[in-house]
């Protein structure tokens, strides 16, 4: 098992309930740590948990489970002839299945000044602690990309006394979860936290000398910053894979039972591409850890299909769910209910009486409901009246909602 | 303060009201049990009279217009003299009847007679009628015909004492609660009282009666010469009575056998069951006790006087007359129709019950009055006076406490006929209503609980209504203000009156004046039986203590319950006349063009033009919008449907309503309530509607019976708006405006859906700055949007708007305009227009006095499964003080158990 993050030990443990006897198991991972939740590591940073609190897996549940945890210590080669694999600390071992979840990388803008130090991406533990200590050291902070992880690394720092500037390309912020409504209010709501936005911003360059000192827009404005983290994006790490041949593109390229073009290597996560598509979110991948464990398992009987998805901003205080396809064009219906007074902004998107998208700020809570709807492709005829107003006003057996003339 | 016990301004039942006001300046009223018409009962009307005193609305000062200028205020002197100049200067030009006065029924008997005594006595002319020409004057000329004076016989006791009592053309339930609360309750004590409506439509009165014949429209005729040849073949003819104390049997008999003698055919002719018309009959024969209270469903018809007297003839016949328990009752629809009568206020009629025709009579009058002229020939009736000044040929018209471009036939035409009109006077206490808009003199007046008077109700009880609140503003009495122009016109004499008193002296005073004078031949001169004589030189602290009184009155100030126990009449042979009545249809008959029947009348919690039911929100409650009833299967032909706007079209004008299926309406009827107009909906005035035909004797216009045509009205989306400051309503296709606690509902429908509804609604609600808290919901897709505007956290106003009719209950967002504060949970619900679960909204009113709703109502009769109204009033209150909606209970009780059991 390459790689010690999410995807791959969730389809460990799948494989665990499924098989327990069935291999002897080792996992090699680049991080010194049993496997934590990712997606807690902007909570991490902003202090509200601790790093205990995001810890999945401790290498005592390891040893527990008799799986030979090789933490800090990555693989470095895979001989697919011989089926075996080597780590850079030299240990050799052979496999009669492999599992592949390497995961992603921080994309890093082609700029001058991206080697600084002080420039990180915001990717793990170790890029968490970077920050941290820069917060003590240091007072001003530039994140740029206005995205999911760029927002919530923003809220962090500042709200570990950072001065920020969150610098986005589009004038959307989250463009990829929120419509323009929605992100305006989001950005209103950043800016009153004491944030610094800059919309529309081209990164052409990062300036500094020992350290980084700066970020320099295309518009010629330069913003100091003592520290800058990347989050413009991830990029597939396959690395390893294309070295050891594995047919690659965007991706690790696998089928509907995330295995590769190598029938004893499978591959998980956002290191995969499936069917032109590469995974950010956490739904898709548990998807993919069950199918695959069910193949390693040799049962062999799931396929793996891409689903709808559904997004949850973690900054507290900023409620935000978007899922599904909230844009919409031809053939689709909007319902939307804006109270601006109490930030509230929802949107549900409609195809022939089901929901197809769904954007929420500020009042997510039915955010899952609709988020059923929407894969259940429910017909909502019956209670689209109260629809948007949440699921506790939807008693569908009671439609007194509407009457004639009191 | 003490309570002041004064008198109720609606019906003409007349309760007795005890007012006081609290602390906190709010007008407390209760019933006056010490008031026998009443007993200290009232209906939801009289309860809720505190709500409709307030001085919003009121006209507070004298306005004068001058064409195509809007009104300016104006001093008591400038604006009296300008009402005097402009009648002086017609009269000088045209003669006494280029001038008209055009009263009412609300006015008290001291107004009423000072402005009867200028215009027959010193103007000289008889152009003075009242609105009770549209409601009484069928009766008035059926009692002259068959008594030789306007008298009702009976009084409300007789309703208690009977064994039968037939409600003929009368919803009693809805229009006077507490005489029908009185059978009631004779009823429950004694169930052997039996209870017959006629009615055309199933009423809430009908819902109660032991057996309702739903008879054609204007077939009364035939029913009851039916019912005349019916008893004189069962032998139910009081042979004696007939003989010694009546005239003209044989002549009527014959008529009525003429066209009704054979039963099957009147039930055929009726459109009634012939089971069901002979147990009518048979239940009459066998009565003795036997009482036919009608209303405007007799008297609104153009053979309304023959109608009276068709019911007169039967009670003659049997002799059941003058005695306990029985008589023909005439119940009238206004405070003071009675004692407008009493002093002339028709034009027919001199004054005191004196004859404009009898030269005794003019001699008794000028004599008494010592006025410089006395007018000799009738003037013009409501309807023809408005024809006349169409016509130009009256040239003034001074209208007092009355509204008729609402309230007259053909209204459209009122509306062009004060139009043309060179000089129009209007003395009311609201500033805006659909006639005062033509007015060139507005005169402000007192409005009840600040005037002093008199009334009389339909049992001939006289009442002080009495002064408890300070007067508003520069308003002035009625009778005050027509003595002040009377001076101005050079009338020095004859109106110098201190107050209302010395004027009711006087009204005493010609009443008894030659009443016992007699001829050579021993028969008496000019007998009137209204003879107030025992009150007269009463003092002014006598006045003022003045207890409810019976006329007529004789010395030492007893009164008289009943008439005709002596068998002795006002003819001057005193005997008794029947009126040969002959059928005849009502003159428009249904067509092709015009294929259904309207029918128009009152709802239970209104009054008339609503000026003052109005502004209670309790009252509007009930019946919110002016609504077209109907039966299904006419609807399912015209194309329109219930819940959603129809036109109505006569020949005469169109009104715009709600399309409603109470149940209670035959196949071929549609009926339209009367409340309605410009000032509370965009196009409900159901006056413009009515056709103009008169009764050729009473000249009582055939409100009950217009053909037209009923068609849907277009319109793309509907809505409902609250909001606590008026909005405006103009550019809507249809709007109608309900008083609320704390704000106003309008009901909205439109031809075009703005195409950016939020911008719409944004400048309709007063809401344009992007600041303020607007929420918003918008489905498109349903055309659908809903915003509410919070203003410091309290709700201002919000909007509703759907492409269907059907949209959220008010009654929860209603509720909310009591909060200064909104709670965060109810702004969650806000643009649902609900709280989440059920149980927050309690559905449309039906007790109005304990404020209960449909839902709450029928869910508890669901739970406790009650079977009685007396169960849920138990339980809920509802039904427990006025009882006006006891008869809704039952109906409701009857559909959760016919649902229960489908």
């Amino acid at each position: 098992m390459i790689g010690n993050g999410m995807a791959g030990m969730r389809a460990v443990e799948e494989l665990l309930q499924l098989a327990p006897d069935l291999y002897d198991i080792s996992v090699f991972g680049s991080e010194p740590y049993g496997n934590y939740n990712r997606i807690l590591l902007s909570l991490l940073l902003s202090g509200e948990k601790s790093t205990d609190d995001i810890m999945l897996n401790t290498p005592a549940w390891y040893a527990s489970q008799g799986i030979a945890l090789h933490a800090g210590d990555p693989v470095v080669a895979i001989d697919r002839r011989r089926q075996r694999v080597r780590s850079a600390s030299g240990v050799e071992l052979d496999y009669e299945r492999l599992l592949i979840a390497t995961g992603s990388q921080p994309f890093m803008l082609p700029v001058p000044g991206r080697e600084l130090p002080g420039v990180i991406g915001f990717r793990g533990i170790d890029d968490v602690e970077q920050m941290l200590d820069a917060s003590r050291t240091h007072r001003r902070a530039a994140v740029i990309g206005g995205g999911l992880l760029g927002i919530e690394a923003a809220n962090g720092l500042s709200r570990r006394g950072m001065q920020v500037t969150l610098i986005h390309r589009s004038n959307v912020l989250l463009d990829q979860q929120l419509n323009a409504d929605a992100a305006s209010l989001l950005a209103s709501k950043l800016q009153a936290r004491g944030l610094t936005l800059r919309l529309n911003a081209d990164t052409v360059a990062l300036y500094g000398d020992e350290r980084v000192e700066g970020v320099a827009l295309a518009d010629g404005i330069r913003i100091d910053a003592d520290l800058v983290v990347m989050a413009v994006g991830v990029r597939p790490d396959i690395a390893l894979a294309r070295s050891s041949g594995l047919h690659c593109e965007r991706g690790i390229v696998v089928d509907d039972t995330l295995q590769t073009y190598d029938p004893s290597i499978y591959a998980v996560g956002e290191c995969v591409q499936h069917r032109q598509a590469t995974f950010g979110l956490v739904a898709p991948v548990w998807e993919q850890a069950r199918v695959c464990a069910a193949h390693l398992a040799r049962f062999g009987h799931r396929r793996y299909r891409a689903t709808q998805t559904a997004t949850k901003l973690k900054v507290t205080g900023v409620d935000v769910y978007s899922a599904g396809d909230f844009i919409g064009g031809a053939g689709t219906e909007d319902i939307v209910l804006r109270d601006p007074r109490r930030g509230i902004y929802k949107r549900l998107v409609l195809k022939d009486n089901r929901v197809i998208g769904a954007v929420l700020y500020g009042d997510v809570v039915d955010g899952g409901w609709y988020f059923e709807l929407i894969r259940n492709a429910t017909d909502i005829t019956l209670f689209r009246h109260r629809l948007l107003f949440g699921k506790r006003f939807c008693n569908l057996s009671d439609d007194d909602g509407t009457r004639a003339v009191a | 303060m003490n309570a002041i016990a004064t008198t109720c301004p609606y019906c003409g039942v007349g309760c007795g009201v005890l007012a006081s006001i609290d602390t906190a300046g709010a007008v407390n009223v209760a019933g006056d049990p010490q008031h026998a018409s009443s007993a200290g009962r009232m209906c939801v009307k009289g309860a809720a009279l505190g709500e409709t005193v307030a001085l919003q609305g009121r006209l507070l000062h004298p306005l004068l217009r001058e064409p195509g200028a809007v009104p300016r205020r104006a001093s008591w002197d400038e604006a009296l003299d300008r009402v005097a100049r402009g009648f002086r200067r017609i009269i000088d030009e045209h003669g006494p009847d280029a001038v008209a006065f055009y009263v009412s029924g609300q006015l008290l008997t001291e107004d009423y007679y000072v402005v009867n005594k200028l215009a027959k006595g010193y103007l000289g002319s008889a152009n003075i009628d009242t609105n009770s020409r549209l409601c009484m004057s069928s009766a008035v000329a059926g009692h002259a015909r068959a008594f030789g004076e306007d008298l009702v016989p009976g009084c409300y006791e007789d309703l208690e004492l009977a064994e039968l009592v037939v409600l003929i053309g009368s919803n009693t339930a809805w229009c006077h609660p507490i005489v029908f609360q009185r059978i009631a309750e004779a009823r429950e004590a004694r169930p052997s009282l039996r209870l017959v409506v006629i009615d055309p439509r199933r009423t809430a009165t009908a819902d109660s009666a032991d057996l309702h014949l739903p008879i054609k429209p204007g077939t009364d005729v035939w029913l009851f010469n039916g019912l005349l040849a019916f008893l004189s073949r069962q032998g139910a003819m009081e042979a004696d009575f007939v003989e010694a104390h009546t005239a003209g049997f044989a002549e009527a008999l014959a008529a009525a056998a003429s066209d009704a003698d054979d039963p099957a055919e009147v039930a055929r002719i009726c459109g009634v069951q012939l089971a069901e018309l002979l147990a009518f009959y048979d239940l009459f024969a066998r009565h003795e006790k036997t009482v036919s209270l009608f209303s405007q469903g007799v008297n609104q018809s153009s053979s309304g006087t023959d109608k009276v007297n068709s019911i007169i003839n039967c009670h003659l016949l049997t002799g059941r007359i003058g005695r306990p328990g029985m008589g023909p009752f005439s119940i009238t629809g206004q405070p003071n129709a009675m004692g407008g009568r009493e002093v002339g206020g028709l034009a027919n009629m001199l004054a005191a019950h004196m004859a404009l025709t009898n030269p005794v009579h003019r001699d008794i009058v000028q004599t008494f009055w010592q006025s410089p002229r006395i007018a000799e020939r009738p003037g013009l009736k409501a309807v023809e006076l408005f024809e006349a000044i169409a016509q130009g040929r009256v040239k003034a018209v001074w209208i007092i406490a009355t509204n008729p471009v609402v309230s007259l036939p053909d209204a459209d035409r009122v509306k062009r006929a004060l139009a043309n009109c060179e000089l129009v006077v209007s003395s009311d206490i609201v500033e805006r209503t659909d006639t005062n808009a033509f007015a060139h003199v507005l005169l402000p007046a007192l409005g009840w609980g600040e005037k002093d008077g008199t009334v009389t109700n339909s049992e001939r009880r006289i009442s002080r209504q009495r002064a408890f609140l300070p007067v508003p503003g520069e308003a002035r009495a009625d009778w005050r203000i027509v003595c002040d122009v009377a001076r101005r016109m050079g009338f020095e004499q004859g109106f110098d009156f201190a107050d209302a008193h010395e004027i009711f002296d006087e009204h005493v005073r010609l009443t008894a004046c030659r009443n016992h004078d007699v001829q050579a031949d021993g028969r008496p001169a000019a007998r009137r039986v209204l003879d107030l004589g025992g009150l007269a030189g009463l003092g002014r602290e006598a006045y003022d203590a003045l207890t409810p009184v019976q006329w007529p009155i004789r010395a030492g100030g007893t009164g008289s319950a009943r008439l005709f126990a002596d068998g002795r009449y006002a003819h001057a042979d005193g005997r008794a006349r029947f009126v040969p009545t002959v059928a005849r249809r009502p003159v428009h008959a249904p067509d092709r063009e015009y294929p259904l029947i309207l029918n128009t009348g009152r709802v239970r919690d209104q009054w008339h033009t609503m000026t003052r039911t109005g502004k209670s929100p309790r009252l509007c409650g009930h019946t919110p919008e002016p609504f077209i009833d109907m039966h299904p299967r006419d609807a399912l032909l015209c194309g329109v449907r219930e819940g959603e706007l129809a036109r109505v079209h006569s020949r005469w004008g169109t009104l715009v309503a709600r399309v409603q299926h109470s149940g209670g309406v035959l196949n071929g009827n549609v009926f339209v309530p009367i409340h309605w107009n410009d000032e509370f909906a965009s196009d409900a005035r159901v006056g413009s509607l009515v056709n103009p035909v008169v009764d050729p004797i009473s000249g009582e216009p055939e409100f009950k019976h217009t053909p037209v045509r009923v068609e849907p009205l277009a319109v793309r989306w509907y809505g409902f708006a609250l909001s606590r400051q008026p909005l405006p309503a103009d550019e809507l296709t249809y709007w109608t405006s309900i008083q609320g606690d704390r704000f106003l509902r309008y009901e909205v429908a439109c031809h075009q859906r703005p195409p950016d509804c939020g911008a719409w609604a944004r400048t309709w609600l007063g809401a344009e700055s992007p600041q303020a808290d607007w929420l918003e919901y918008e489905d498109r897709g349903a055309g659908v949007y809903r915003a509410v505007h919070v203003v410091d956290e309290r709700i201002e106003s919000c909007v509703f708007l759907s492409s269907r009719p059907e949209l959220p209950a008010r009654t929860w967002l209603a509720g909310l305009f009591a909060q200064e504060r909104l709670q965060e949970s109810d702004r969650v619900g806000l643009l649902v227009g609900e709280l989440p679960g059920p149980g927050t909204d309690s559905g449309p009113m039906v007790c109005s006095c304990f404020g209960v709703g449909r839902r709450t109502i029928c869910e508890a009769i669901r739970a406790q499964g009650f079977d009685r109204p007396a169960q849920i009033t138990a339980h809920l209150q509802a039904g427990g003080n006025c009882g006006s909606c006891v008869p809704e209970l039952r109906q409701l009780i009857a559909e959760v158990h016919a649902v229960a059991i489908a």
